[in-house]
C-alpha cells in the first residue's frame, strides 16, 4: 500500500477531537435542557412559552455563526486552496440551514401564543427567512456540479458575495420594516432579561456550537472516505 | 477601455441579430404586469396601492429572465475561455457584458414601467420617481445577476438555481425602489431612496465584475 | 502579421500536478521552451494532453508546481500571459450571426488593439479563406471555422502558440499551410506547443510523452490535493 492508505494530518486532529466534542454535547444539552424545563423561572407575562427561547435565541445565534464560519472557510479555500475548507465549508451548510430552520420555526410557535398569528413579517422573522434562502442556495450550487472541484469554488465565491450582502439585507429589512410596521405587534425584546434565564441559555449555545463541531467533524471525515471510494472506483473505469 | 468598449458593441451587435431577447424580455414584463388586475381585481384604488410593488417585483423577474444566457453562449462556444485569457482585465471585460445586458434589458424595462404604472392607475406624481429609481435600481440587478450567471454554468438546472441565487440578493434594491416610488405619490421626501440606491449601484460596480471575473475564470477551468 | 522577430523569453514548467474531478490526470511534469523551439504533446485520450494546454493557457491552474516566463511566474500576471500566448482549443468560439469578419476583427481588437480590415483580410487570405470575409459564421462548414480560427493566430501575432489538435476537420492541403506557418512562426523566433491525433510535420519538436507523468488511478485526488495543501512530498512511488 502506498502512504494514503495512512490518514494524513487532519484526519488525525479530527479523530483526536470528535470524542471531546461529541460528549461536550452530550453533557451541554442535557445539563441545559435540565435548567431550560426544570431549573428556570417562568416568564411573569408569557409563562412557560417563553422555554421557547432556550431553543428560539441559540439557534438564530448558530444561524449567522455557521454562515460566518463558511465565510471565513469560502475565504481560506479560495486565497490558499487548502481542500479542508471547502470540506469544512460543504459540511456546514446543511448545519447551517437546519439551525436556521429551527430558528423560523421555533419563532412561528412562540409567535402563535404570543402575537395571535404563525407569522408576523417582523425585521428578525424576515431577515432569518432570506438568510434560509441564502443557506438553500449555497447548498443547491454546492450540488449542481458533476464535478465537486467546481461546485465547491463555485459555492465559496457565493457564500463571500452572500456575506457582504447579509448586512445590506438586514439594513434594507429593517427599513422596511419600520415604515411598515403594524402597531398592536408586540416586540420580543421587551425588558431586560432575568439572570436565571441565562444559565440555560448560554448551556443550550454552547450545546450547539459543540454539537456544529461534532456534525461537521463527521461529515468531512465522511467525505474524504467518499472521494476515496469514488477514487478506486473511477480506477476501475480508467484502468 | 477598448476591450470594454469591444465587448459592448459585439453584445449590441449580438442582441440586435438574434433580436429576440428585449423583445422577451419586455412582453414578461408587460404580460405579468397585466395579470396583476385579473389576480387582484381592477379597482383603480387598489392597483394605485400596489402598483410600485407590482412593477418592481415583475422588473426583477423580468431581467432574471433573460440572465443565464449572458454567459451561457460564450460558455458554450467557447468564446469564454478566450475572453477570460485576454491581455485586458477580465473585470472590465465583465463590465463590458453586463452593460451592453442593461442597454438590451434594463434600459427597455426603463422604458416600458412608466406606460405600465398608467395602467395601474399609479398617481402621476410618481412617474419621475419611478424612472430614476428604475435606472438606478436596474443596472444593479443586472451587476448582481452577473454574479449568478457566472457561478451556474455548466450547472444541472442552472435557469432555476439562477433564480434561487440571485432574488434574495436583489430585495435591498426591491425594497429602496418600492419605497421611493411610494414616499413620492404620498409626497414624502425620497431623496434618501434614491442615495441608496445609487450607492447600492456603485457599490455593486465596484464588487460584482470583480466576483463575476473570479466565478468565470472557475467556470472555464 | 508582422515579419519582426519576437522578443521571446524562456517557457518552462516545473512539477505540475493537474488534478480533474477528483482524477489525477498527471504530476510532476516538467518542460521548458526556448525562442523558436516546438513541443509536441502524445498520449491517448484522457491522457491530459488538453489540461496540459489548458494550464499553459492560463486557463487551468495546476494543483502545484508552477509555469514561468523567463523566470517570472505566470501567475503573477495573468493578463500579461494573455498578450504573449494564443490559445486553439477544440471549440471554434464563431459567432454564428456575426460575419467573418467581425469574428475575428473582435478577437484582434481584444488581444492586440488592432482590428483593422487589412489585418484581419491579410490573416484570412493566409487560409485561403479571404472571400469569406463578409458570410455569417452560421453558414460556415466545420473546415472553414477552424480555419477562421486558425487565422487569429494571425490577426493577432504572439510569440506562443498553443494548439490543442489544430489540425481537426482540415483537408490535407491546409494542413500543409498551417505546417509552413508553424515553422515560419518559429523562424521567427515564436514557440509551439501542440497536441495532435494526425501528423503533422513539426521539424526538431521535442517530445512529451504524456503516459510517463501519469500515476496510480486508484489515488484519491482528494488525498493529493490535501498532501499539496500540506506540503507533504506524495508523487515518489505513484506511478504505477
Amino acid at each position: 500500500m502506498h502512504r494514503f492508505a495512512n490518514p494524513n494530518r487532519f484526519l488525525k486532529l479530527a479523530n483526536a477531537i470528535l470524542p471531546w466534542a461529541a460528549g461536550l454535547t452530550v453533557i451541554l444539552t442535557l445539563a441545559g435542557l435540565y435548567y431550560a424545563l426544570v431549573a428556570s423561572p417562568e416568564d411573569y407575562q408569557q409563562g412557560a412559552t417563553v422555554r421557547i427561547m432556550y431553543v428560539h435565541v441559540p439557534a438564530a445565534w448558530m444561524a449567522l455563526f455557521v454562515y460566518t464560519a463558511i465565510a471565513v472557510a469560502s475565504a481560506v479555500a479560495l486565497i490558499w486552496k487548502h481542500p479542508v475548507s471547502d470540506l469544512f465549508a460543504k459540511a456546514s451548510a446543511p448545519v447551517g440551514a437546519a439551525f436556521t430552520f429551527i430558528a423560523l420555526v421555533t419563532g412561528a410557535l412562540w409567535g402563535k401564543p404570543m402575537w395571535g398569528t404563525w407569522w408576523v413579517w417582523d425585521a428578525r422573522l424576515t431577515s432569518m427567512l432570506i438568510l434560509f434562502f441564502l443557506y438553500l442556495g449555497h447548498m443547491a450550487l454546492m450540488n449542481a456540479f458533476d464535478d465537486p472541484q467546481r461546485g465547491y469554488k463555485a459555492a465559496a465565491v457565493l457564500a463571500l458575495v452572500g456575506v457582504v450582502n447579509v448586512p445590506i439585507i438586514k439594513f434594507s429589512v429593517d427599513w422596511w420594516n419600520t415604515l411598515h410596521q403594524p402597531a398592536s405587534v408586540a416586540r420580543m425584546d421587551g425588558p431586560a432579561i432575568d439572570p436565571a434565564m441565562l444559565t440555560p441559555l448560554f448551556l443550550m449555545a454552547f450545546a450547539f456550537k459543540a454539537y456544529y463541531i461534532t456534525v461537521a467533524l463527521l461529515r468531512m471525515r465522511g467525505e474524504i472516505a467518499e472521494a476515496k471510494v469514488r477514487a478506486i472506483s473511477m480506477s476501475q473505469v480508467h484502468g | 477601455m477598448s476591450g470594454f468598449l469591444a465587448v459592448v458593441r459585439r453584445d449590441l451587435r449580438l442582441a440586435l441579430r438574434q433580436g429576440s431577447d428585449s423583445m422577451m424580455v419586455v412582453t414578461f414584463f408587460v404580460l405579468t404586469v397585466v395579470l396583476f388586475p385579473f389576480g387582484i381585481g381592477p379597482e383603480p384604488g387598489i392597483l394605485e396601492r400596489v402598483a410600485a410593488g407590482v412593477l418592481w417585483v415583475t422588473a426583477l423577474l423580468a431581467s432574471m429572465l433573460s440572465l443565464d444566457r449572458l454567459f451561457q453562449t460564450d460558455y458554450e462556444d467557447g468564446s469564454l475561455d478566450l475572453i477570460t485569457r485576454s491581455p485586458q482585465p477580465l473585470s472590465v471585460l465583465v463590465l463590458g457584458k453586463v452593460a451592453a445586458h442593461w442597454l438590451t434589458t434594463g434600459l427597455p424595462l426603463l422604458a416600458a414601467a412608466p406606460l405600465l404604472a398608467v395602467l395601474l392607475n399609479m398617481n402621476a406624481d410618481g412617474f419621475g420617481v419611478l424612472v430614476v429609481a428604475f435606472a438606478l435600481g436596474t443596472p444593479t440587478l443586472s451587476l448582481i445577476g452577473a454574479v449568478g450567471a457566472a457561478l451556474v454554468l455548466g450547472a444541472r438546472r442552472g435557469g432555476v438555481l439562477l433564480s434561487l441565487l440571485v432574488l434574495p440578493l436583489y430585495i435591498p434594491v426591491l425594497v429602496f425602489g418600492v419605497s421611493a416610488v411610494d414616499a413620492a405619490i404620498m409626497d414624502l421626501p425620497f431623496k434618501a431612496q434614491l442615495l441608496i440606491l445609487g450607492g447600492f449601484l456603485l457599490g455593486a460596480a465596484a464588487l460584482c465584475p470583480w466576483a463575476t471575473a473570479a466565478a468565470l475564470r472557475q467556470a472555464v477551468e | 502579421m508582422t515579419d519582426q522577430a519576437f522578443d521571446a523569453a524562456e517557457f518552462a514548467g516545473e512539477n505540475l500536478v493537474c488534478i480533474r474531478g477528483e482524477r489525477i490526470v498527471f504530476a510532476d511534469l516538467s518542460f521548458s521552451l526556448g525562442p523558436g523551439e516546438a513541443l509536441l504533446l502524445l498520449g491517448p485520450n484522457g491522457s491530459g494532453k488538453s489540461s496540459l494546454l489548458r494550464m499553459m493557457a492560463g486557463l487551468l491552474r495546476p494543483s502545484a508546481g508552477q509555469l514561468t516566463w523567463g523566470g517570472e511566474p505566470v501567475a503573477d500576471d495573468p493578463e500579461a500571459h494573455g498578450g504573449r500566448s494564443r490559445y486553439i482549443g477544440h471549440h471554434d468560439a464563431i459567432k454564428p450571426v456575426l460575419t467573418v469578419h467581425e469574428n475575428v476583427a473582435f478577437w484582434s481588437r481584444l488581444w492586440a488593439g488592432d482590428g483593422s480590415r487589412e489585418t484581419v483580410e491579410k490573416a484570412l487570405d493566409a487560409f485561403s479563406i479571404g472571400h469569406l470575409l463578409e458570410v455569417p459564421g452560421r453558414w460556415l462548414s466545420a473546415g472553414q471555422k477552424r480555419r477562421v480560427n486558425l487565422s487569429r493566430l494571425l490577426a493577432a501575432p504572439a510569440p506562443l502558440w498553443l494548439l490543442d489538435e489544430p489540425t481537426t476537420a482540415l483537408d490535407r492541403a491546409t494542413v500543409a499551410t498551417v505546417e509552413h506557418l508553424l515553422a515560419e512562426h518559429r523562424a521567427r523566433g515564436g514557440m509551439v506547443v501542440l497536441s495532435t491525433h494526425t501528423d503533422v510535420s513539426l521539424p526538431g519538436a521535442k517530445v512529451l510523452q504524456m503516459d510517463d507523468f501519469a500515476v496510480d488511478p486508484a489515488l484519491s485526488g482528494l488525498d493529493a490535493e490535501m498532501a499539496v495543501a500540506e506540503d507533504e512530498p506524495w508523487t515518489e512511488g505513484v506511478r504505477p
